[in-house]
């Protein structure tokens, strides 16, 4: 698939020019290429995407390479830390009226995820800021919407006001207000029906809700795997709304999320949350830094390193990485390793950083799931200190007697073999790698 | 070119020409930006140099024509370029629609990839999709016109996730004049459609169109449970499901790829119905999926109304991507 990351994408450009002391104008018009193609691949707006490639490529050329850095690491790193710039800093504040109450409008294309984000954010409100919102069903044209925001609102327990698909929207939104002032809800959040940037009609209507409530805050909901048509859809937002924020929803799938980009390249409007989930408590101020990342499908190297030397004990590293080379790993420096690996975080954020990581064997497509690490870790328990350590002495009773013992099956335990003799297969190749190269230490693949 | 006078003749002189109107009309955004702005570039250009290239490349990628599809696409062309010796940019314009409509077809050319339906006996059809594409809304404008055509049709409320999900069917069912299965919120939708197909088959029923919650495709354990349904499918009705249709979303990007794939794994996507093409500029990801992914797309959402679910005739799409391109090379 043409999903690979930027760091899978400039390894091979990056190889004919590590050694060298300086970053050449060639060197990084191969690398913007690489650049180039990895962010449109990520959705980025092309027009966005052309005028980056030329700040990276002023600010690279010609830099000396710092000590700490190989010359691929310090081409990403300007790449990222332009897109780092580009996409600002966090910026999760939330307007608040002097007059209560603050109200909220919620728009965007079908399907972009509004209604739900709706219910976030006022979730949102409620746990982290104690305040008291309420719900308003101005989605009159999508059937059984306005019965979603009910049914949503009473699962947290919270006041939504709709007057049924025969009333006006801005009509609803007026008495709502009037009903918020009654109620003494500081929040008014108005969830509209979802329609197209291109739809003059329905467009205007959002502009007569917004003449009528005077809100504080415009938040337009955008889908984070929309394509090159973000643009267009930001800018006709914007410019008719003048939207103060935006929402990326559905950001727990595998989209790269470029369109976050160019939302905020077009519009320089910040994007304030994020939608991680279907629970309505997966919501989370949005993380520009780590968007950067994601869009270029690079793990956070540095980031990766950092947490690798605080966590990972230099003697150990040192042990393993002999172990490695001697193919003398057993189940119990597995069990260490796992240990030390629970340490640093969740284990699927972990691989997310290491580049690369998704192009090895064996790696590709692993799906990481605590629950089964606690199966595997009972399994190797389960063994004898022989077995442990010798783990070609396994037969069918000994296999037998494992899983019942960890409260497996045995197939689960022929898995867990399985997979250990193809992690020190996978050593064997990643130590090979390293052969050649002046042997300094533990090296991610890419670097 | 003979084959674009076959397109023209095709829907502009035959009984055809109602489909042909509304693809050109749902599709005029669509068109503009797209055949428009090739048309544009030619026009501004004097030779056929790299920067012409380019700006070509920057008009299909702005399209969501798959990147490699426009790598790959770009590069045929450079070639053809050099073979032909064409150098005046708008003799350029033959070659690329030339190359498009060729990429397109891949091989098999002016097959209308029909739905597959049984002919007696109960027919089923699972929709599956991301969060937020219109499976509901598709469902509701499919079982309009399977009735049209005088089938008895039956829906499964399968999206038992989402709040408001079921009573959205409900309101589809009752547009339609169909009857709707269903269970309550939260309970398990291999259940609900297994229901579906007991009530279908007692009511002799010709189709039945499951509804699934939307799921994203990165989410193992909401595919593994897709993967369920369609097997308590595969075990109640032989031969089912007839046909399993992805429903994308004509705004998404790259990711549509990544979901036509993912969803292809754990059921057998035999077609797509690409949604909200009227309002985008985009409708590229569709030749990328064909020619990348090998599936065929067989419904289009033109627009919100209940007759706005078009079965996709490809020849007639294509029509409608170089509608103005085509008129203009037969003018000449």
């Amino acid at each position: 698939m043409a999903f690979e990351g930027l760091a899978d994408r400039l390894q091979s450009t990056i190889k004919k020019i590590t050694g060298k002391g300086k970053v050449s104008e060639q060197d990084v018009k191969e690398m913007a290429r690489e650049v180039r193609l990895a962010l449109l691949e990520a959705d980025v707006n092309f027009r966005v995407v052309k005028d980056l490639i030329n700040r990276i490529k002023e600010r690279a050329v010609g830099q000396e390479v710092m000590d700490s850095l190989t010359p691929g690491q310090q081409v990403i790193k300007v790449v990222k830390d332009e897109l780092t710039n580009l996409m600002g800093k966090e910026q999760s504040k939330i307007a608040v009226s002097d007059r209560p109450p603050t109200v909220i409008m919620m728009v965007g294309l079908q399907g972009a995820g509004k209604t739900t984000t709706t219910v976030k954010l006022a979730n949102h409100l409620r746990k982290n800021h104690n305040r008291n919102p309420m719900l308003v069903a101005c989605d009159v044209y999508r059937p059984a919407a306005i019965n979603q925001l009910e049914t949503l609102g009473k699962q947290l327990n919270m006041p939504v006001f709709s007057m049924g698909t025969e009333t006006n929207p801005v009509e609803i939104a007026e008495k709502a207000i009037e009903k918020a002032k009654e109620d003494h809800n500081d929040y008014v959040i108005i969830d509209t029906a979802g329609r197209l940037h291109i739809d003059n009609d329905l467009m205007d209507e959002l502009d007569n809700i917004k003449k009528m409530a005077s809100p504080d805050e415009i938040f337009l909901v955008v889908d984070s795997m929309t394509g090159q048509d973000a643009v267009n859809v930001a800018e006709s937002f914007n410019e008719q709304l003048d939207i103060s924020g935006v929402v990326l929803t559905k950001l727990d799938g595998d989209t790269r999320g470029g369109a976050a980009l160019s939302i905020k390249a077009v519009t320089d409007k910040p994007i304030k949350f994020a939608g991680m989930g279907e629970k309505l408590d997966e919501f989370e101020p949005f993380h520009p830094d780590r968007m950067a990342s994601r869009i270029l499908g690079m793990g956070d190297v540095l980031t990766l390193i950092e947490k690798a030397q605080t966590d990972v004990n230099e003697k150990q590293a040192k042990e393993l990485e002999e172990k490695m080379r001697t193919m003398s790993f057993t189940f119990d420096d597995f069990l260490d390793q796992m240990d030390q690996v629970k340490n640093m975080g969740p284990l699927d954020e972990l691989m997310a950083m290491i580049p690369g990581a998704n192009k090895m064997k064996g790696l590709k497509n692993a799906q990481i799931d605590e629950h089964q690490i606690g199966q595997i870790e009972a399994i190797i328990k389960s063994m004898t200190k022989h077995e442990r350590q010798n783990p070609n002495v396994m037969n069918a009773s000994r296999k037998k007697r494992i899983a019942k013992g960890s409260g497996t099956n045995v197939s689960q335990v022929n898995r867990l073999l399985k997979q250990f003799n193809e992690m020190k297969k996978m050593m064997k190749q990643m130590t090979n790698m390293q052969k050649g190269k002046k042997g300094k230490g533990f090296n991610l693949p890419f670097m | 070119m003979s084959f674009m006078q076959r397109l023209k003749d095709k829907f502009t002189k035959n009984e055809e020409q109602e489909v042909s109107k509304t693809y050109k009309e749902g599709m005029e955004k669509t068109r503009q930006s797209f055949a428009g702005k090739i048309n544009d570039l030619i026009a501004r250009y004097r030779s056929i140099d790299e920067d012409f290239f380019e700006e070509l490349e920057e008009v299909l990628i702005t399209a969501d024509v798959g990147v490699m599809t426009v790598m790959e696409l770009i590069d045929e062309l450079k070639m053809e370029v050099k073979r032909q010796n064409v150098k005046d940019p708008t003799e350029v314009r033959d070659v690329i629609s030339e190359k498009l409509v060729e990429m397109y077809y891949d091989g098999d050319t002016e097959e209308v990839d029909d739905i597959n339906l049984e002919n007696d006996g109960l027919s089923v059809i699972l929709v599956v999709g991301v969060n937020g594409v219109g499976k509901t809304t598709s469902i509701g404008k499919l079982a309009h016109q399977l009735k049209q055509e005088g089938k008895q049709v039956m829906l499964a409320a399968g999206d038992t996730f989402r709040a408001g999900a079921i009573e959205q069917l409900e309101v589809w069912g009752e547009r339609t004049g169909v009857e709707v299965i269903k269970q309550s919120e939260g309970s398990d939708p291999a259940a609900v459609i297994f229901d579906g197909i007991k009530a279908a088959k007692a009511r002799k029923a010709d189709v039945l169109i499951c509804d699934t919650a939307g799921r994203l495709q990165n989410k193992v354990n909401l595919m593994n449970e897709l993967a369920k349904v369609n097997r308590v499918i595969e075990r109640e009705v032989p031969g089912a499901p007839h046909e399993v249709l992805l429903v994308l979303d004509a705004t998404t990007g790259q990711n549509a790829l990544s979901q036509a794939k993912t969803f292809s794994e754990s059921t057998n996507v035999s077609g797509i119905v690409l949604t909200k093409l009227d309002g985008t500029a985009k409708g590229g990801i569709v030749l990328a999926i064909r020619h990348e992914l090998n599936i065929p797309v067989k419904f289009v959402g033109l627009g919100e109304q209940i007759e706005d679910l078009q079965k996709f005739d490809a020849s007639a799409f294509v029509y409608g991507l170089f509608a103005d391109i085509i008129d203009e090379e037969i003018d000449e």
